[in-house]
C-alpha cells in the first residue's frame, strides 16, 4: 500500500494518545498496589471506592456543582448564541470577545482572579464559590457550540412560520428551538464533563470543605498512597468519554455536524 | 491516419463487488495526430472517465491505452506526455498567473531564467499577456480558463485533453472561445481530445466525434457524418431531433407540410397527417402532427414566407413531405439502441 | 408621532435583551475579577501574603511603590521561569507539528470517507476528558518504578531505572501529549478543504507525489498550521498541571510560579502581577496572529 508509513505513524500516534489511558485502566484491576507489573486481576480497588467516604463525598459535590453550573450555563449560553446570531443585536463584537475570554485567559489567571474576587467580597470559599467559578467558564462553551449549530440552520424558516400565523415566540419554540436542541444538549453534556473534570480553577476557589473529585484525585496522586486512585480515575474517564461520545453523536445529527 | 492515441477495449468499473458501476464499457477508439476529437454524450455516459484514463488519473479495469504506440498502463500522470485542462480550471490559488503557468516547466528541465520567456509566450497564445501578476481570485471565468489552457500548452504536450472547459462560461463567451480554441488547435497542430455534452459545440469544433451513451461508443465518425448519417436512434436524437418513421429517421427540419400529397415516383415521399399543435419561434415554426397510426412527428420549418401561408390549425389535415435522400435507415441494432 | 421601531429593529432589541443576563454574569464573574486582580497587583503584600490596604495614597503613587510587584517580577529567577515556559512551549509546538501533521494528512487525504469522522473523533475525544487524570497516567509510566522503566528493564535495554520524572523531558512529553489534538484538528480542517483537483492538476503537470506535497499541499495548509501552532503555543506557556504533576519543583513553569505565590510563597500581589503579565503576553500574541492572518486574507480558523 502506497502510504504505509503514514498509516503506521498515525497508528503510533493513536497508541500514544490512548496508551496511558488504557494502562491506567488496566492497572486499576492490578492486584499490586504499586509499580506497573501485573500481579493478578482484582476488583478490590473498585470495591474500596464505595467505602471511601472522602471519595464519595467529593464525587457528590462534583456532580452537584456540575449539574448546577450546566443548568445555568445552558440557559445563558443558548440565549447568548441566539442573540449573537441575530443581525440587529447591539454589542455583538464585545460579547463575542467576552465569551472567548475564558478560553484565551490561562486557567491559572482566572483562578487567581476569582480567588481574589471572592476574598475582596469576603465570601467564604465553599461549593457556591466553586459553582460560580464553573459557570464563568461554562457559558462560553455552550454559546460556541450552539452558535455553530445555529450557523447551519436556515433562519428564514422562522419567518416562514410567522408568515403562516405563528407569533414570534411560537415560531421560535416550534421551529428554531427544536432544531438547535441537539446542539444545546450537546453543549450541556460537554460543559458537564468540563465541570466535573475541572482542576486548576477549582483548586483556587474551593474551600477545605468543598473538595471536588478532581481535587481529591490530585491529592491521592501526589501522595501516591491510595491505589484506589486508578480505579476512580478510570471510572471518571469512562463516564466523561461516554458523555462526550453522546455529545458528538448529537452534533453530527442531520446533515453537517460541527466538530468541536 | 497517423494514430496518436489508441484506446483498446477499455473498460472501467467502479464500486464495491456488490454494486459495481460500469462507467466505460469496452470502448475502442483511434484518435489521429493533429485531430480535434470530441467525446460527446449526456452526463454519466463515461466521457469524462475515459478522458481521465487518458490522463492517468484513473486506471482501466481492463483493456489498454497507447499513446504514440507506447503502452500507458502503470505510467503515472506526471510522466505522461499529455496535459489536462480541468473543468473548473484547478488553478493554484496561492500562486499568481505566471507561477501557475510556469508550474510544470521545471519538470521538463527548463531553467528558471528561461521560464519567464516560455510563460510570456504561452500567455500570448491565449491572449492574456500582461496578467502575469494577477492571482486566480482576481480573474474572470474566461480569464481563468485561458490561464488553465496556457498552463497546459506551455508544456508543449503532444495531446491536450479538455474536460468540458467551456461549461461555466456564458453563451456569448462560449461561442467566442469555441472559435478561438479551434483556431488555436489548427495553429499548433496538437491533438485535442475534447469532452462536452453540448452537441452544437462538438459539431462546431470537431474533426471527428465519438458519441457515447451509458459507457459505450455509439458512433465515432467525422462530425458531418455523425449528424447526417446517424447509425443509431440515440445518436440521431442526441445531435438534433429525429423523427422515427417505420424503420428510418428524418430530421424535423427536413420535413415540410403541404396541402397535397407528393407525386408518385418523384424525389419526395409523403404521408397524411393531422395537425395537432403549432409554436411560432421567430425564425422557425415548430409543428406537431400525428400520423394515421397515432405516431407523432415534429416538423421544424423556417419562416421564410409570411406566417399565414403555412397556416394549419389544429385538427386540419395536411401531408408531410421529405426528400428520399434525407431518410436515414437504421439497422436492427441501431433501432434498438437508444 | 413617536418613532415606531421596524421589525428588524425589534428583533435587534430582543437580541440585546437576551444578552443582558450573559453580560451580568460573565461581566461579574470574569471582567470584574480580572480588574480586581489588576488592582491587587499594585498592592504590597502583608504578612500572610494578601494585598495590603493602602494608607497613604499619594505617597504610594509618588514613591513608585505601586510598581513594586512588577519590578519584582522581572528578577532573574522569575525570568528564568518565563524563559523556560516559552522554550518548552516552543519545542512542544514544533513536536506537535511534526507528529500531528502526518496524522491530519492521513485522515484528510488518505483515509476512506467513512472512516474520517471516526478517526477524527478518536483524536479529539481524549481532549475532552480530564487533563489531570491523563497526565497522572504518565506518572505511572515515567516513574522510577513505572511502566516504561519496567519494560526497558525487562527487555534488558537498561540496567538501572531511568530518571524521567521531575525533568523537563517529562514536562515536554506531558505537554505534547496534552496538546496534540489542538494541532491535529485545525491542520485537518484546512487539508480537508483542499480542492482535490489541484492535486490532480499538479500531478498532470509533472509533479511527483513529493513535489505535489511541497508545492501545493503544504502552502495551502498554512492557515491550518498557523492556527494549530497558536492553539498549542499559547496554552502551552500558561500550563500548570503538567509541570505540577510531572515536573516537580525543579521544572517550574509560569503557571506553577503563580500558584506558588498564592500558597507557600505568600505573595499574592506578586502572583497577580505575574499572572497578568502572562495574560498580557497571551493577548498580545493572539492579536498579532489575528492581524497577520487578516492581512494575508487567511481566515482566522480559531
Amino acid at each position: 500500500m502506497k502510504h504505509r508509513w503514514l498509516l503506521i505513524h498515525s497508528l503510533g500516534v493513536y497508541v500514544f494518545l490512548y496508551g496511558p489511558i488504557l494502562l491506567l485502566a488496566a492497572l486499576s484491576f492490578n492486584r499490586s498496589p504499586i509499580g506497573a507489573t501485573w500481579t493478578g486481576l482484582t476488583f478490590n480497588w473498585y470495591a474500596k471506592l464505595f467505602s471511601d467516604a472522602d471519595i464519595i463525598d467529593a464525587a457528590q459535590r462534583s456532580l452537584l456543582i456540575a449539574a448546577g453550573a450546566t443548568a445555568v450555563a445552558s440557559v445563558l449560553g443558548t440565549a447568548a448564541a441566539l442573540a449573537l446570531s441575530r443581525p440587529g443585536t447591539r454589542g455583538r463584537g464585545p460579547t463575542a470577545g467576552l465569551l472567548y475570554l475564558p478560553i484565551i485567559v490561562p486557567e491559572i489567571v482566572t483562578g487567581c482572579a476569582l480567588l481574589t474576587f471572592f476574598s475582596v467580597w469576603r465570601w467564604e470559599l465553599s461549593l457556591w464559590t466553586v459553582g460560580l467559578a464553573h459557570i464563568s467558564f461554562s457559558v462560553s462553551y455552550v454559546a460556541i457550540v450552539v452558535r455553530a449549530r445555529l450557523a447551519g440552520i436556515d433562519r428564514t424558516l422562522e419567518d416562514a412560520a410567522q408568515d403562516l400565523g405563528a407569533s414570534p415566540r411560537a415560531a421560535f419554540w416550534r421551529v428554531t428551538f427544536p432544531m438547535i436542541l441537539p446542539g444545546v444538549v450537546a453543549g450541556a453534556l460537554l460543559v458537564f464533563t468540563v465541570s466535573i473534570d475541572d482542576y486548576v480553577i477549582t483548586s483556587f476557589v474551593a474551600g477545605p470543605a468543598s473538595t471536588t473529585l478532581p481535587l481529591r484525585i490530585a491529592s491521592m496522586v501526589k501522595t501516591g498512597l491510595t491505589p484506589e486512585v486508578n480505579a476512580v480515575s478510570t471510572l471518571l474517564l469512562g463516564l466523561t468519554m461516554i458523555l462526550v461520545l453522546v455529545a458528538q453523536r448529537l452534533l453530527r445529527g442531520p446533515g453537517e455536524g460541527s466538530h468541536i | 491516419m497517423d494514430i496518436a492515441i489508441d484506446i483498446r477495449a477499455v473498460t472501467k468499473r467502479f464500486g464495491e463487488v456488490t454494486a459495481p458501476v460500469t462507467a466505460v464499457d469496452n470502448v475502442s477508439l483511434s484518435i489521429g495526430r493533429g485531430e480535434f476529437f470530441s467525446l460527446l454524450g449526456p452526463s454519466g455516459c463515461g466521457k469524462t472517465t475515459l478522458l481521465r484514463m487518458l490522463a492517468g488519473l484513473e486506471h482501466p479495469t481492463s483493456g489498454s491505452i497507447l499513446l504514440d504506440g507506447r503502452e500507458m498502463a502503470g505510467v503515472p500522470p506526471h510522466l505522461r506526455p499529455v496535459n489536462l485542462v480541468f473543468q473548473h480550471y484547478a488553478l493554484f490559488p496561492h500562486l499568481n498567473v505566471a507561477k501557475n503557468v510556469a508550474f510544470g516547466l521545471r519538470y521538463q528541465g527548463v531553467a528558471r531564467r528561461d521560464e519567464n520567456a516560455r510563460v510570456a509566450e504561452a500567455l500570448e497564445l491565449v491572449r492574456l499577456g500582461g496578467l502575469e501578476n494577477r492571482r486566480p481570485d482576481q480573474l474572470s471565468g474566461g480569464q481563468k480558463q485561458r490561464v488553465a489552457l496556457a498552463r497546459a500548452l506551455v508544456l508543449k504536450p503532444k495531446v491536450l485533453l479538455l474536460d468540458e472547459p467551456l461549461g461555466a462560461l456564458d453563451q456569448k463567451l462560449r461561442k467566442e472561445m469555441q472559435v478561438e480554441l479551434k483556431a488555436l488547435q489548427k495553429r499548433l497542430g496538437i491533438t485535442f481530445v475534447f469532452v462536452t455534452h453540448d452537441q452544437d459545440e462538438a459539431l462546431t469544433m470537431s474533426d471527428r466525434i465519438a458519441v457515447m451513451n451509458a459507457g459505450r461508443v455509439e458512433q465515432a465518425d467525422a462530425a458531418a457524418t455523425v449528424f447526417e448519417r446517424p447509425r443509431t436512434l440515440f445518436v440521431a436524437g442526441f445531435l438534433g431531433a429525429a423523427n422515427l418513421i417505420d424503420g428510418f429517421i428524418v430530421r424535423p427540419e427536413k420535413l415540410s407540410l403541404r396541402l397535397e400529397s407528393a407525386p408518385e415516383g418523384g424525389a419526395f415521399l409523403s404521408l397524411p397527417v393531422t395537425v395537432e399543435d403549432r409554436v411560432y419561434q421567430g425564425i422557425n415554426t415548430i409543428w406537431t402532427v400525428r400520423l394515421d397510426d397515432g405516431k407523432r412527428l415534429t416538423i421544424c420549418q423556417q419562416n421564410t414566407e409570411p406566417f399565414d401561408v403555412h397556416a394549419g390549425a389544429a385538427g386540419e389535415k395536411r401531408h408531410v413531405w421529405w426528400d428520399k435522400r434525407h431518410a436515414v435507415y437504421l439497422d436492427e441494432k441501431g433501432l434498438d439502441a437508444g | 408621532m413617536g418613532k415606531t421601531r421596524s421589525r428588524s429593529q425589534r428583533k435587534g432589541d430582543r437580541g440585546t435583551m437576551l444578552l443582558l443576563p450573559t453580560w451580568l454574569v460573565l461581566g461579574g464573574l470574569l471582567l470584574l475579577p480580572l480588574l480586581i486582580l489588576l488592582g491587587t497587583s499594585f498592592h504590597p503584600p502583608d504578612d500572610v501574603g494578601n494585598p495590603q490596604a493602602i494608607s497613604n495614597w499619594s505617597q504610594f503613587f509618588h514613591s513608585g511603590d505601586w510598581a513594586h510587584n512588577y519590578v519584582q517580577s522581572v528578577r532573574p529567577i522569575y525570568l528564568r521561569v518565563a524563559w523556560r515556559s516559552l522554550w518548552l512551549a516552543a519545542i512542544t509546538t514544533g513536536l506537535c507539528l511534526l507528529i500531528g501533521y502526518p496524522v491530519s494528512f492521513y485522515i484528510a487525504l488518505i483515509a476512506p470517507q467513512r472512516r474520517k469522522n471516526l478517526l477524527l473523533a478518536l483524536a479529539v475525544i481524549p481532549f475532552w476528558t480530564s487533563f489531570l487524570i491523563r497526565i497522572s497516567a504518565w506518572r505511572i509510566i515515567l516513574q522510577d518504578r513505572g511502566a516504561l522503566n519496567a519494560l526497558l528493564l525487562h527487555l534488558h535495554l537498561i540496567y538501572e531505572p531511568l530518571r524521567l520524572m521531575d525533568t523537563p523531558l517529562a514536562v515536554l512529553i506531558g505537554l505534547v501529549y496534552g496538546e496534540l489534538p489542538f494541532m491535529i484538528l485545525p491542520v485537518y480542517a484546512s487539508l480537508e478543504k483542499l480542492d482535490r483537483t489541484l492535486l490532480e492538476a499538479s500531478s498532470d503537470l509533472g509533479a511527483s507525489g513529493r513535489g505535489t506535497f511541497w508545492r501545493v499541499v503544504w502552502p495551502l495548509s498554512m492557515p491550518g498550521v498557523a492556527a494549530g501552532c497558536v492553539l498549542v503555543f499559547i496554552p502551552g506557556i500558561g500550563q500548570f498541571i503538567v509541570s505540577d504533576l510531572l515536573g516537580g519543583s525543579r521544572t517550574m513553569l509560569l503557571g506553577n510560579l503563580v500558584q506558588n505565590q498564592y500558597t507557600s510563597g505568600r505573595d499574592k500581589p506578586l502572583g497577580a502581577a505575574i499572572a497578568l503579565e502572562l495574560t498580557a503576553a497571551v493577548l498580545a500574541m493572539l492579536i498579532a496572529y489575528a492581524i497577520a492572518a487578516k492581512r494575508r486574507g487567511m481566515e482566522v480558523a480559531l
